[in-house]
């Protein structure tokens, strides 16, 4: 399943990056250079090829592991994703964590109370959290902790503090995605026969709770959390930029910028592989949990 | 052992229970009999305490068992009866284990919990129940999770359960409507041996009354949240009083012969919230007079039980 769908997937991702307008030479050549001038750098770069002919020399190259050279760059597109993936994965990975245990916690405390404040408070953060886009999130808190407060700074990735904002931009739709699926299926799950056999055995409802309601309500929860490694990466992407903090996505949309092919492509190509990976690893992890799922399986 | 008094449930504005008397003694077999949303599983609930879990509380009423009074018992005490002293069968195996662990420590847990054994001893035990139950290998079975069960399997693992920790009274609500009937009989039959090698003591709700006559000693008839008559199994159906029991008797299979057709009651149980005025029977009631529709009749002895109507007596 996984081969079939990152071959489609490289091919949409060259497609998409060869429809842009314009082409990675105009944001290499001065102005006013001639046209042979032009014309010896779009030989240079195959850009005179069809694109079939283009796709199968990239997708080849990339079997073999090369990237391919960055045009406007001129630095292999290996090297620049090297540099910035680390930075990528450190902010994603800490709005990932974020997310799943602000959210988890979040929806275990609304779906448990008895204070019909909490549970509206719960449900009013829940909404706004899936409503408010990121990147205006990203803004108002700048100005708020980063210019007005001064707490952490408005740019840059030097040290941990400058990943407090940017995680909690992104984070922010997790918390409450992950909160409303987390309540939901607590709430189901507790209205099971077997949980009523639970309590009908004497077990204390902190028991119940936590050895049986919660790997219940964590598997629909692990589900959303795979799907949601790509929409960090997504959100990532943006809030880089608006940050102004390096990584993939701020390279990537650099990259569109200037039309560097190359580069889009292979970012591109890093995203998409890892929400595939995310996917992959959430389907292993569900697997591990029900025991009914690796039944089918086999 | 076990005596409710006057019960009178609740959930809001809404009194689905009320008026449930029934007494119960050591080693006796106590059957509720009734049609769908009669009232029956909401006794079992009250009785075992986890009413609060569905939105319901007891409004009225007793429930006495051993000597202490249960409805006003707080929650930690009533704990340590559920399960240790309590246990209770509920109606669908299916959906009455807990599908993502194995049966092993689902039934451990209810020795560990009330009898304070630990990991080995507890296990132990469990292999000695499901013998008892009649489960092949027990400790092979112990490892397996529930979806690989059948559905015979599953309910005999969650009477363990609930046998784990000698309990003194066993609440089965339904325990064979959801199974096979070739299973159904093995099911009965077990319960029935358990109350008579353990001496203990069984409600047991069904909606089946041919069950009744095979286990119990004493019957409670319900109809829409109240109990219309009651008395020993014996005395029942031999010459029962009201019109809705003797109609319960009546749909009873009794052979294979050509023109025995099944029979029916016309009509269907009155939901909670369109319970009729008066007697709740009588727009099903062949004997329904004026007097049916205005005043609700009480449970008043007769004979060795009790029953609640106006024209009791044996069918015409």
């Amino acid at each position: 399943m996984l081969i079939p769908v990152s071959i489609s997937i490289s091919v949409v991702i060259f497609l998409i990056v060869h429809l842009l307008p314009g082409d990675p030479i105009d944001n290499l050549i001065r102005v006013g250079s001639s046209t042979e001038d032009r014309i010896t750098l779009v030989l240079k770069y195959g850009l005179d090829q069809p694109l079939a002919v283009q796709y199968f020399r990239w997708i080849g190259a990339i079997f073999q592991g090369d990237f391919g050279e960055a045009i406007v760059l001129r630095r292999p597109v290996a090297d620049l994703i090297a540099q910035n993936l680390p930075y990528s994965l450190r902010l994603g990975g800490a709005a990932f964590a974020f997310s799943s245990i602000a959210g988890i916690t979040l929806g275990t405390i609304s779906a448990t109370t008895r204070s019909a404040i909490v549970e509206n408070i719960m449900r009013g953060f829940i909404l706004l959290g899936s409503t408010v886009p990121g990147f205006w999130l990203a803004l108002l808190m700048i100005l708020f902790f980063a210019v007005q407060l001064q707490w952490f700074p408005v740019s840059g990735a030097k040290g941990w503090s400058s990943l407090v904002l940017p995680v909690l931009t992104i984070g922010f739709g997790g918390v409450a995605l992950v909160a409303r699926v987390t309540r939901v299926a607590l709430l189901d799950v507790r209205r099971e026969d077997f949980v009523t056999l639970l309590h009908a055995k004497g077990l204390p409802s902190r028991t119940i709770l936590f050895r049986h309601l919660m790997p219940h309500a964590m598997l629909p929860v692990v589900t959303i959390l795979a799907l949601r490694v790509g929409w960090i990466l997504g959100g990532a992407v943006t809030v880089e930029f608006v940050f102004g903090r390096p990584g993939l996505g701020s390279l990537l949309i650099r990259a569109i910028g200037q039309r560097d092919y190359p580069v889009v492509q292979g970012c591109l190509l890093m995203l998409a592989l890892t929400v595939m990976l995310g996917t992959l690893i959430g389907d292993v992890a569900q697997a591990a949990m029900d025991p009914r799922i690796r039944e089918t399986k086999k | 052992m076990l005596e409710v008094r006057d019960l009178e449930v609740a959930f809001g504005q809404i009194a689905p229970l009320c008026g449930v008397s029934f007494a119960l003694e050591k080693g006796e077999t106590l059957g509720i009999v009734g049609e769908s949303g009669s009232g029956k599983s909401l006794t079992a609930m009250s009785v075992m305490g986890l009413l609060p879990l569905s939105g319901g509380r007891i409004t009225a009423g007793s429930i006495i068992f051993d000597g202490q009074e249960l409805t006003k018992l707080p929650e930690a005490a009533y704990r340590k009866l559920r399960g240790g002293r309590l246990g209770l069968i509920t109606q669908n195996p299916m959906t009455s284990l807990d599908p993502l662990q194995k049966i092993g420590p689902q039934v451990d847990a209810v020795a560990r919990l009330h009898l304070g054994i630990t990991g080995q001893q507890a296990r132990a035990r469990t292999i000695e129940i499901l013998g008892t139950l009649r489960i092949p290998e027990p400790a092979l079975i112990c490892d397996r999770y529930p979806h690989q069960m059948s559905g015979g399997m599953k309910q005999r693992i969650v009477i363990a359960g609930a046998l784990a920790a000698n309990p003194d009274l066993l609440v089965a609500d339904e325990p064979t409507t959801a199974l096979d009937v070739t299973v159904q009989a093995q099911i009965i039959r077990l319960l029935d041996d358990l109350v008579k090698e353990r001496a203990l003591s069984l409600v047991l709700i069904t909606h089946d009354m041919s069950v009744v006559a095979q286990t119990c000693d004493k019957v409670v008839v319900m109809y829409a949240g109240r109990a219309i008559e009651q008395g020993p199994v014996e005395a029942i159906f031999a010459e029962p009083q009201h019109p809705y029991t003797q109609a319960l008797i009546g749909c009873i299979p009794k052979g294979l012969s050509e023109d025995e057709h099944l029979v029916g009651i016309p009509g269907t149980v009155p939901t909670v919230m369109n319970y009729p005025k008066g007697c709740p029977f009588h727009p099903r009631c062949i004997r329904a007079e004026d007097i049916c529709t205005k005043t609700s009749p009480s449970l008043l002895p007769r004979g060795d039980g009790a029953v609640s109507c106006h024209f009791p007596g044996a069918a015409p």
